[in-house]
């Protein structure tokens, strides 16, 4: 009996508390999910022509050199649309449900196995899943819808300027190839939000303390997830009241979708649907000073169709 | 208890016969005993004189037939019905509580209204004691409730079937009553429990006219007591949290397992639950234990007696049991037959003494069946228009104790009204769910079942503790900081079962209908813990979350002084700059008190903005403004 307590005590003898366990959680970083750079093919399309979210989708994607350029066959793909409120996509606060179809349609097509699709919203996530229409687009579409749950995140270090361990929506990491949806909207604190503001559902936790920096938080998440494509959904945008709208007098159709391996240009671009310009928007220019991309239109290669 | 040779007895004040014919060989004391009249020469050789028997009276001791008679085949099978039955309506009782969340499916319509595909609040539809008190609080019948009467036409014919074959609390509290007394002394003190009690089961009745008469005062703080009330309160809002937290700290370590078949386990496991028993996510209810206390120490009564809620407690058995007296099938015995082997008291359910040598209590029978599937001797029928000579059909309560308790839940009501947190001394946080009637008409109808507070998605309605009064016991309330209204939702109003919160349409819910806004109350800010306004940080994350359109919060943009948290790289104080600050406010007319705004405010231990229930559009003086400004 006592030899027995007495081995069980040595066994799980804990000699310097919690402290020592915990600094060493937290220490894989995610990979780059970036492809190797095409000098051939342009680094950002706008469709613009017609109002067909799927065809717009698809001119976009193909004027990029298609989506062979970016999914090999057998990779696993998660797509991260912007599924952030329970609205109705008349009300321009999430993706257009079409687009994230488009999307997961030619990545199947271009030989993907497995398509995930997920995002972290804000409203209840059930409710926004289903209201934004993204559920139902996408499983028909053949993709796997995960709802976010506890179990989901993992806790790692972004070490950027701000943000340093959160918890991250593990689908989003675990995959081999990563698609941004994002849609052009105004933001009342950010004065828009785009791609790189999109990285606010990757992470859980305690996301309301984000906004007493948001442009270097914006900043440090796009630092830290570098997605393989950006598909900017400008069918239907939110012109004020963003970034939850609720009257549909505040969305205008600009029936525009941006395709780009560049999130700063790309924001650059699509704050304009909205009528922001990019130097007014600081994290827009963080990015640019960082080096995540360039926010001077007039130096990257840019197809419109 | 003396003997009286071949002399009558006239029956006595609680004799329900109307009189024994002479040549009947049974006869009534004054006690409402029945005892059989000994014959001089015995047909089976039994000494009249012999009294070495325990228990009923001085009748002697029969032998037992051997072997035993086998009770009539039918009897048997329609136990087997019954259970089958009880069995049913648990899975589906449990079933619709299970389904009182949200369930979004990717097959759904997005543009559809989100709706519950089940009438989860069903079996309150089919309770004849919340229709009763409702109806004796508001002189009307409540949509579904009127399928009240299905069941009271069902006792008026078989007696309280209801608590025998389909009430689940019935047949959770049956299981137990089984499962849990001790095996010890082979049933003697099961048998003993399952005798009539009269003391204690009257009780039943006392509170089914308390209830009544606090429903007449205007209050059906009777819903407390309401078996099925009970039932989803203690497992909609404990006993299913609980277990969820149990499973999620299980899963967690089942993930970790270096055993492959381990992980699989706890991941399948957890899959199932999640998708088909518990919400979306961890729930908590405020003062949620007490209730899953409660629910426990009444479950463990029955290690005692055998049925606790249902002999000693429960309102709704007291109704049908006042019902029950009309029915047209009933129990028949045969009281010579019997030997006192006491089987049909192994396991009654109701406590109505089924033995032979005494009369059979009507009102207090559940129809299980037991009695007469155990009988050895033939004693026992169940049939349609069976004789009353040995039967009492009224309860028995006593006259003076039942006026008193009706008195007591007339009184009680006025006096709580006249108490300071019915006037003006009102709780600022009696935020009530969207779409609910004036304060005075909610007591009148929420029956505290439960459902608004099991269904809402966001985990933002719970029981209030002392929030409503002494008289608002757990009557819903919103709690912002654990869940906000979502402001799409109209889950709440689509199952309470009685009309505390009316059905109300999206549409309605914003004004759109033509009559006025949904407010459940107002935010204030509390600018001394607001970031902006006391700290000049950056915030506005209410401002971002207020899902009104337009917003009812709203911003002062402004440039103000900010001192720099370091000092210089010289050892210099602190410097002085400028920051841009969107300092934000509440327009109260366009806030509808969802609570959106203090579920998200970082300073997350006493939020910021705090919803309060003045301005509330159900009040007619719970407001602050004198006009609504005209919006588009």
């Amino acid at each position: 009996m006592v030899g027995g307590t007495g081995a069980l005590a040595a066994l799980s003898w804990d000699k310097e508390g919690l402290a020592a366990q915990q600094s060493a959680e937290g220490q894989r970083v995610i990979k780059d999910f970036r492809v190797p750079p095409r000098s051939d093919l342009p680094s950002m399309a706008v469709a613009k022509r017609g109002a067909d979210p799927t065809a717009l989708t698809r001119a976009a994607i193909d004027a990029l050199g298609g989506m062979g350029r970016f999914i090999k066959k057998g990779d696993t793909v998660a797509i991260k649309p912007n599924i952030g409120w329970d609205r109705a996509p008349i009300h321009a606060a999430n993706t257009n449900p079409e687009v994230v179809a488009a999307v997961v349609r030619a990545a199947y097509e271009a030989g993907a196995k497995h398509v995930v699709v997920t995002d972290f919203s804000c409203n209840e996530p059930q409710r926004s899943f289903q209201r934004s229409g993204i559920w139902k687009a996408a499983y028909d579409a053949g993709a796997e819808i995960v709802l976010p749950a506890d179990h989901q995140f993992t806790t790692l270090r972004m070490r950027g300027v701000v943000l340093d361990e959160w918890p991250v929506l593990r689908p989003l990491v675990d995959s081999d190839k990563v698609i941004n949806i994002p849609i052009a909207k105004h933001h009342s604190l950010a004065k828009f939000t785009g791609a790189m503001k999109n990285w606010y559902g990757l992470i859980g936790g305690r996301r309301n303390r984000l906004h007493q920096d948001i442009h270097t938080s914006i900043a440090d998440l796009a630092t830290f997830m570098r997605p393989t494509l950006t598909i900017i959904d400008g069918v239907r945008v939110l012109l004020r009241n963003g970034p939850q709208g609720g009257n549909v007098d505040d969305t205008k159709e600009m029936n525009t979708v941006i395709a780009t391996v560049d999130e700063v240009a790309g924001d650059a671009y699509a704050c304009e649907l909205i009528g922001e310009k990019a130097d007014r928007i600081d994290y827009i220019r963080q990015g640019h000073q960082r080096g995540i991309g360039t926010m001077d239109l007039r130096k990257i290669d840019i197809r419109e169709v | 208890m003396t003997q009286h040779d071949g002399a009558m007895m006239q029956p006595g004040p609680t004799d329900q016969s109307s009189g024994v014919p002479r040549s009947s060989p049974v006869e009534v004391d004054d006690e409402g005993r029945v005892h059989l009249v000994q014959q001089r020469d015995a047909d089976d050789g039994v000494e009249a004189a012999d009294d070495g028997g325990a228990g009923s009276g001085a009748k002697g001791r029969k032998k037992p037939s051997s072997p035993p008679k086998q009770p009539r085949k039918g009897i048997l099978a329609l136990r087997w019905v019954r259970r089958i039955s009880q069995g049913t309506f648990l899975a589906l009782f449990l079933f619709l509580l299970f389904q009182t969340t949200f369930r979004g499916h990717f097959a759904s319509d997005p543009s559809a209204t989100v709706r519950l595909p089940w009438t989860v609040e069903a079996f309150f539809y089919f309770d004849p004691f919340a229709a009763l008190i409702t109806f004796l609080s508001t002189f009307t019948v409540y949509r579904g409730m009127l399928w009240a009467l299905v069941v009271v036409a069902l006792t008026l014919v078989f007696g309280r079937v209801f608590c025998g074959w389909i009430c689940p609390m019935g047949t959770i509290n049956h299981i137990l009553g089984w499962l849990l007394p001790s095996r010890k002394g082979k049933g003697g003190k099961r048998i003993a429990a399952n005798r009539t009690h009269p003391v204690r089961q009257r009780v039943k009745y006392y509170l089914l006219y308390a209830s009544m008469a606090a429903a007449l005062a205007g209050s059906v703080v009777g819903g407390v007591l309401d078996p099925i009330a009970l039932l989803v309160r203690s497992l909609g809002l404990s006993v299913l949290p609980a277990g969820q937290y149990l499973m999620a700290r299980l899963h967690e370590n089942t993930a970790q397992s270096d055993l492959g078949f381990v992980v699989t386990l706890g991941d399948g496991l957890n899959y199932v639950f999640s998708r088909a028993v518990w919400p979306s996510s961890q729930f908590h209810y405020h003062w949620g234990w007490v209730l899953g206390a409660l629910f426990v120490a009444v479950m463990f009564m029955n290690r005692i007696i055998p049925r606790f809620w249902c002999r000693v407690l429960c309102p709704l058995g007291a109704l049908l049991g006042l019902l029950s007296r009309f029915a047209l099938f009933g129990l028949v015995k045969r009281h010579d037959k019997c030997t006192d082997c006491n089987l049909c008291l192994l396991h009654c359910q109701g406590a109505d003494s089924p033995q032979g040598g005494v009369k059979w209590r009507q009102d207090e029978c559940h129809m299980c069946l037991n009695c007469e599937s155990a009988c050895p001797e033939d004693v026992l029928e169940f049939k349609f228009l069976p004789g009353r000579e040995s039967t009492i059909t009224k309860p028995d309560t006593v006259r003076r104790t039942a006026l008193a308790t009706t008195a007591a839940g007339l009184a009680a009501i006025p006096l709580l009204r006249a108490s300071g947190d019915f006037g003006p001394n009102f709780h600022a946080k009696r935020i009530r769910p969207p779409g609910s009637v004036d304060e005075m008409d909610f007591l009148d109808r929420c029956v505290r079942c439960g459902e608004c507070m099991k269904v809402c998605p966001n985990n933002a309605l719970h029981p209030a503790l002392g929030e409503a009064g002494l008289e608002g016991l757990w009557t819903p309330i919103l709690i912002p900081r654990i869940g906000y209204c979502e402001e799409s939702c109209v889950l709440c109003g689509q199952v309470c079962p009685t009309g505390a919160i009316r059905r109300f349409t999206e549409k309605e819910r914003r004004g759109e209908q033509g009559q006025p806004l949904i407010k459940m109350g107002t935010a204030f800010y509390d600018f001394g813990r607001c970031l902006p306004w006391a700290m000049q940080i950056p915030c506005i994350v209410c401002e971002e979350f207020c899902p009104t359109s337009p917003k009812a919060i709203w911003v002062e943009k402004v440039e103000v002084p900010l001192r720099e948290s370091k000092h210089g790289d010289d050892g210099t104080p602190p410097a002085m700059t400028t920051v841009a600050l969107q300092r934000p406010r509440v327009d109260p007319s366009l806030c509808i008190g969802c609570g959106a705004c203090e579920k998200v405010c970082p300073v997350i231990d006493e939020p910021a903005i705090t919803v309060s229930s003045v301005g509330e559009s159900r009040s007619k003086t719970n407001v602050i403004l004198l006009q609504e400004r005209a919006d588009s």
